[in-house]
């Protein structure tokens, strides 16, 4: 293998380019990038970023190292012609290769009846955060659609710069997917600590407004006058340039846990990868940093005929909203049982522990990182019966 | 200046102690009887390294999951991008002494 393009040029494909030459990869590299950015890091753009705590410098995911790589950016892979082993870009480009990464990750879910409308936001890119900064400099009142994780750091962000922030959920309780529905009302309480308004169970009907949102109205009647609206909602992963390749997409690109499609030169990673995961017993598309970050060095691996090493790691992810640290591993699904093992609700500080059948599957942090890094190391795939 | 600090028997092999000097200092003992001395505080945001993830001589921040090689202080990936100050380390009859580094911390 003399020449690898790796496509998407952020986490997953800079963890990619490392992995590459840390495994001893001595070709070309190619990686196309959509965004005109160099890579840069997400999880800021809801958190310090907004609220001007950092900066756009402060994002870049590398200090200059040299990896050798061709960069290709602000122009996207627009197809993937096994055939003849070559990547199409949009500025009319065919780029032969001889392997190909695919980390073209995820892109924001947009609200319905969103367009024409100034003031309604999504945020997923730096560019996004960077209009959604500029936006946030008055104050005013700010509707949050969506009580996920982002959608609770935006509503955190914006009430710590003084925005009369009201979030909705459609769902009866926020964050019940990943966290259940019990530590999902936990963590939900935080917004009323923070004089922050949440209204779960009545999706939302219509944005209403001329040329600018001016109120969001709800499936129950009510309407929310709003300045702004941020729309937290999900991510969909960005496939459709994969279509006529012959890779198996079926909500992400499919692969098994070492991140091999059904083509052998080309693996797939992070965000937009739907991946065997030993500690869900079936494949999910992963969404968070830390998959993003380790992941890649598997699929490199897969890539280059190497055994793929596993870390036999619990998923892991975190949240940053009011000033409190969220942390998860592992991975729950209903039925489990929950409880809480140390610290008191009320004070914002607990671990709670999920279990199945006897045996620890997840963990949550609320500000315990100690103990929480404690039982996240503890966490074993439980073994699937055959 | 070596400073004593804590009898090693007190920090279990696999185990950190935070010293609350200014800035504060993680003391590791490894699994393999080793003890290094590192700054405590994440290059990257306000983590505590000693509630970090110790392996081999790395450990892993407990927030954002960056490695620091605990002999150099390296910082093996994102998202911290600086290494971190170490501390030379003497252990004479059973206790840990640091002698703190000169220079800025990063
Ligand atoms: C606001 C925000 C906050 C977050 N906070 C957290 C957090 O606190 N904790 C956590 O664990 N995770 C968090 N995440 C999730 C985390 O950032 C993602 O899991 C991670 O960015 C995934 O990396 P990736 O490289 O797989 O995909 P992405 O980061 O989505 O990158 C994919 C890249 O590919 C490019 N691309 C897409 N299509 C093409 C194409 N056809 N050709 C070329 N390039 C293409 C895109 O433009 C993009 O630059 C957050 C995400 C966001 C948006
Ligand atoms: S605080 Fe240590 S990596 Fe973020």
């Amino acid at each position: 293998m003399q020449k690898v393009a790796i496509v998407g040029a952020s986490l997953a494909g800079l963890a990619a380019a490392r992995a590459l030459r840390g495994q001893s990869f001595t070709g070309e590299i190619i990686a196309i990038g959509a965004e005109r950015h160099h890579p840069y890091d997400r999880p800021p753009l809801s958190k310090d970023f907004l609220t001007g705590a950092c900066t756009v410098d402060d994002l870049a995911l590398s200090d200059d190292e040299d990896l050798g790589i061709d960069w290709r950016l602000g122009t996207a892979a627009t197809r993937l012609d096994p055939r003849r082993r070559s990547i199409h870009l949009a500025d009319g480009q065919e780029i032969q290769v001889d392997g190909v990464i695919v980390a073209t990750g995820a892109r924001a879910r947009r609200p319905a009846h969103a367009d024409g409308l100034a003031g309604v936001h999504t945020l997923r890119t730096l560019d996004d955060a960077l209009t959604l900064r500029d936006e946030l400099r008055t104050t005013g009142r700010l509707v949050v659609i969506g009580a996920g994780f982002i959608g609770a750091e935006v509503a955190s962000s914006a009430r710590s710069l003084g925005w009369d922030v009201t979030v909705v959920e459609g769902l009866p309780t926020p964050l019940a997917g990943p966290l259940g529905p019990e530590m999902g009302a936990l963590c939900a309480q935080l917004h009323a600590d923070h004089g922050v308004r949440l209204k779960t169970g009545t999706p939302v009907s219509a944005l209403l407004g001329s040329d600018r949102i001016e109120a969001v109205e709800l499936a129950d009647g009510v309407r929310l006058p709003a300045d702004l609206v941020v729309a937290g909602i999900g991510a969909i992963p960005n496939v459709e340039w994969l279509d006529g390749s012959g890779l198996t997409v079926d909500g992400g690109v499919v692969t098994d846990a070492a991140g091999a499609t059904g083509l052998p030169t080309v693996v797939a990673t992070g965000d937009c990868a739907v991946s065997f995961s030993p500690f869900a017993g079936r494949a999910v598309r992963s969404e968070h940093w830390t998959h993003a970050l380790d992941h890649p060095a598997t699929a490199v691996a897969t890539l280059l005929g190497a055994t793929a090493p596993d870390t036999g790691k619990a998923p892991y992810f975190w949240s940053d909203q009011y000033g409190v640290r969220l942390q998860f591993a592992g991975h729950r699904e209903p039925g489990d049982t929950v409880r809480i093992v140390e610290g008191d609700p009320e004070q914002r500080s607990f671990l709670a522990v999920y279990e199945r059948g006897g045996h620890p599957v997840a963990v949550l942090g609320m500000n315990q990182p100690r103990l929480f890094t404690r039982w996240r190391r503890q966490l074993r795939a439980v073994p699937q019966e055959a | 200046m070596l400073q004593p600090v804590c009898p090693l028997s007190s920090i279990a092999p696999g185990e950190a102690y935070r010293w609350e000097t200014d800035p504060p200092v993680a003391i590791f003992h490894t699994e393999d009887g080793e003890v290094f001395a590192i700054d405590d505080t994440c290059t990257h945001q306000d983590a505590s390294l000693a509630d970090g993830w110790l392996e081999g001589c790395e450990v892993e921040c407990p927030l954002h999951a960056s490695k620091f090689d605990l002999r150099t202080g390296r910082v093996d990936g994102p998202p911290a991008k600086k290494p971190v100050r170490t501390h030379r380390v003497e252990v004479t009859d059973g206790m840990v002494h640091v002698a703190l580094s000169e220079g800025a911390q990063s």
